[in-house]
């Protein structure tokens, strides 16, 4: 009768001990915790970035640039196909041409057309555009399927598609590229360890915490930084362009921060890329003294750029990052060195961030902010204030009503139950590295009014028993039998609505859900268990005569 | 002896709550219709979280001229731009939804640099950006939550007790969610993401007291083969009452804490909370027990009989 065993008085000092050890660093200062002995746990629990302040920026990678230039290389590359000349190396004699026309992609980018002139040709001009499809590449390796989709279409034409599998590896492809080359920025500015996750099919979550300036952020990350040596098309005047008389082939670029030339036409085809980059520094400009980026290219990047200036002498070029010109200098004398600078309209720090961009090297696509929260460091901390006023009051106002409810036996045993509950959701999401955040802070509050309630149900259960005529002993231990399937089946519903808000949740949702289930379980422990242990060495102690409540 | 003052309640409650069944489903059907036809008229007063849009908080040294803030921000070509103060007058809340097709995120740049002009050396303790594609994610996100919930959680039910507790509980639910959206369409209260959580507590809540009562009926079917139902119902109400009393109490007091947190969401949350405390209580009483008194289950079922034999035993 009343038995308790002794694994069950073992697990619970053992689980109350351990989740004391593993909570107590979240309540030492930073001293203390580095001065311990590395065999105790050190870890604090995580703070949201509602608590501790920080940056949460969502992108999304528009691979739709990335389908769009693979299309238009297939769109450049198929009127060598269709004339039937030779790639470069290719063996044999060269094909019939093919007639076409209207070669270019429709205006959503995302379908290249061609327009055969014979009818009778279209079988033959399908199978040699399909001769440019390169395989796709899966997760586990080759898909056995390629990229291009060619079909004829009505009016003699012939439509060049992405195939599904092509896109999902291509955006793929960009998003760890694009990872990549954040990390490479972030590290490069020395900040504050941001975290850096992929997030769903095409999105990219970076999170700073502290003190932060999300502008810098989005301007750190979010640039896609391609940067271009582009001739400057002076077969036009300037009026002429802007009138929209451009030629094919080139493009009418903007030059912010020039009011006496806004507008630059320039060659479409790029001499060099940022690719070819292998330095790039902030420096002056040594005639102005203005901030200035300087930069050295690659040997095929100095060897194109030589050949280029020695062949343009006289005539100018443009620096292009991201479709804006920078600058737009002649060319004095051919420029052999592989070096060059970059002189704009900079202050020191943009001139710094410039060249930061370019060491990291530019996005595969752009990237487009879909989602930004920004919380002071300032405010964090007022929140955590008010958290723990709050869970302080509400601990107060429940130990008090406990206590007059079931009295100081019963009543607390139940607080102490709930004690070394709050303590092992601490601890647990300390271990597990699960986040805290202010409605986190609310589900943890909302934890001590609900925990209460195992104990309530087996009080409860006891009283009625004994009512029913039962002896002390008896009234106990049937009182836990019988409650505890009620606690269970409460339970249970309670966790299946945490864990759906765990699954869907977002953010500080997501730490709501993490205290609630972790709650959920801890609870069940100190109720049944702790509970169950404590009741019974208070009557093996006291054998009453009757139950205090 | 009075102390504890759990020997206050009196244990062998008598109340009749099946007597008043028929006009609490009269009043719950007319609130719950009251609420449905709130929502379609009054709507839900949705925050960035599921319309999209960016609110800005600022923070000066100096009181906030809003009438200034106002003017400025509102010749910048933003839509529904909305200025308020906000908890001190050195603080001011901007909502606006950025002009059609620009990039959300430039645009709260713009913004920022235009208070600074008026404002030199304002803070912005809080800046959220939703851009329209993640905001209707989040819509269907959190639709889907509460769908999958109340599924699971009656599948649950289900299978522990009977399909009519089950729908008794169902039931029950779609009472708890109408009327908690009713009392936010009315108030107009700020329908966030912090209001999912909320709205997923309540149901958890719910079904938490729901599953207590109905755990009771079940053990008193089995106890009493001959009482009619609605005798089972009013004694297993009764004996839980003391319960039901005490844990929503318990977590009033836990949420009487919270409301001393600072912070729109926090707040809304706390009073919902509360409200869905209240409506859940009385739901597990009114709408759950009595609807299985319209649809009754299975009496004396064996097997639902022996499973409950067996759980009993550890």
């Amino acid at each position: 009768m009343l038995h308790v065993a002794r694994w069950r008085v073992l697990a619970v000092i053992i689980v109350s001990l351990l989740g004391l050890i593993f909570a107590l660093p979240n309540a030492l200062p930073q001293s203390v915790r580095d001065s311990m002995p590395s065999f105790l746990p050190s870890k604090t629990v995580n703070l949201g970035l509602d608590l501790q302040g920080g940056s949460y920026l969502m992108f999304e990678v528009e691979s739709q640039v990335v389908y769009k230039a693979r299309l238009e290389a297939v769109a450049d590359d198929l009127s060598r196909e269709l004339r039937g000349q030779k790639r470069p190396g290719e063996l044999g004699a060269s094909k019939t041409p093919i007639l076409f026309a209207g070669r270019g992609l429709t205006p959503d980018g995302q379908v290249a057309r061609v327009t055969i002139q014979n009818p009778a040709d279209i079988p033959e001009a399908i199978k040699r555009i399909e001769t440019l499809a390169s395989p796709v590449i899966g997760l586990t390796g080759p898909t056995g399927r390629t990229d291009l989709d060619v079909k004829a279409a009505p009016g003699n034409v012939v439509e060049i598609r992405l195939t599904d599998e092509a896109k999902v590896a291509m955006t793929r492809r960009a998003v760890s590229q694009s990872i990549e080359v954040i990390r490479r920025r972030i590290d490069e500015t020395g900040t504050k360890e941001p975290a850096i996750t992929r997030q769903g099919v095409d999105r990219i979550v970076v999170q700073a915490p502290g003190e932060s300036d999300p502008e810098k952020l989005k301007r750190l990350v979010g640039q896609t930084a391609r940067l271009t040596f582009q001739m400057v098309d002076e077969t036009v005047s300037p009026s002429e362009a802007a009138a929209g008389r451009i030629p094919p082939g080139s493009i009418l670029l903007e030059q912010p921060g020039r009011s006496e030339e806004p507008m630059v036409l320039v060659r479409r085809r790029a001499l060099v890329t940022g690719d070819n980059l292998t330095k790039a520094d902030p420096g002056f400009d040594q005639q102005s003294g203005e901030p200035a980026v300087t930069f050295q290219f690659d040997g095929a990047g100095a060897r194109a750029f030589a050949r280029a200036s020695t062949d343009n002498v006289g005539k100018r070029f443009a620096i292009v990052l991201d479709d804006k010109v920078l600058s737009a200098p002649s060319i004095r004398e051919p420029i052999l060195g592989g070096s060059g600078q970059i002189s704009g309209s900079f202050t020191i720090e943009s001139a710094n961030e410039l060249a930061t961009l370019l060491r990291a090297g530019a996005l595969p696509a752009p990237l487009k902010v879909m989602e930004q929260r920004t919380v002071g460091p300032e405010l964090g901390r007022d929140s955590i204030n008010a958290g723990a006023t709050a869970g302080i009051i509400a601990m107060l106002l429940i130990v008090v009503f406990m206590i007059l409810a079931y009295g100081l036996v019963f009543g607390g045993i139940a607080i102490l139950a709930l004690t070394v509950n709050l303590i092992l959701i601490l601890a647990a999401m300390t271990m597990v590295g699960a986040t805290l955040t202010l409605p986190g802070i609310a589900g943890l509050i909302l934890t001590i009014g609900a925990a209460v309630d195992a104990n309530v149900l087996i009080y409860e259960r006891m009283r009625e028993e004994e009512l029913a005529g039962r002896s002390t002993a008896l009234a106990i231990d049937a009182g836990f039998k019988r409650a505890i399937v009620t606690v269970m089946d409460a339970n249970v519903t309670a966790l299946l609505t945490a864990l759906i808000l765990f699954y869907f949740g977002a953010g500080p949702v997501r730490g709501f859900a993490w205290t609630l289930s972790i709650g959920v379980i801890t609870s069940l422990f100190t109720a049944i268990l702790m509970t169950q242990v404590l009741v019974a060495a208070w009557y093996r102690q006291t054998k009453p005569k009757r139950l205090p409540i | 002896m009075k102390w504890p003052f759990i020997k206050l309640i009196p244990k062998n409650t008598k109340f009749r709550f099946v007597r008043f069944s028929i006009p609490a489903a009269i009043v719950s059907v007319v609130l719950c219709i009251a609420s449905l036809v709130s929502c379609f008229t009054l709507g839900l007063n949705f925050g960035i979280d599921f319309k999209g849009g960016t609110v800005v908080e600022a923070v000066w040294d100096k009181p906030i001229n809003l009438a200034q803030v106002r003017e400025r921000v509102g010749n910048m070509n933003l839509r529904d731009v909305g200025v308020q103060d906000f908890q001190e007058p050195n603080q001011a809340m901007i909502r606006f939804l950025p002009p059609e097709g620009a990039d959300a995120s430039a645009t709260v740049d713009a913004v920022k640099a235009e208070l600074r002009a008026i404002m030199p050396g304002v803070k912005f303790p809080r800046v959220e950006v939703v851009g329209p594609k993640v905001s209707e994610e989040l819509g269907t996100n959190g639709a889907l939550a509460l769908g999958i919930a109340i599924i699971l959680v009656v599948l649950y039910i289900w299978t522990r007790f009977e399909l009519q507790m089950g729908f008794g509980s169902i039931v029950a639910l779609a009472h708890d969610i109408i009327l908690t959206l009713g009392f936010m369409s009315i108030t107009q209260l700020d329908f966030s993401l912090t209001t999912i959580a909320a709205l997923l507590t309540i149901i958890g809540y719910s079904m938490n007291d729901t599953v207590v009562v109905f755990d009771r009926m079940r053990e008193n079917m089995r106890k009493y083969k001959k009482m009619s139902l609605g005798d089972i119902i009013d004694l297993s109400t009764n004996e839980t009452l003391s319960r039901t009393i005490i844990t929503a109490l318990t977590t009033f007091l836990a949420l009487l804490g919270l409301t001393v947190v600072g912070g729109e969401t926090m707040q809304v949350f706390t009073v919902i909370m509360l409200f869905g405390v209240f409506i859940g209580t009385y739901s597990s009483i009114y709408v759950a027990a009595p609807v299985l008194i319209l649809w009754p289950p299975k009496r004396g079922a064996e097997k639902a009989a022996a499973r409950t034999e067996a759980d009993a035993r550890p």
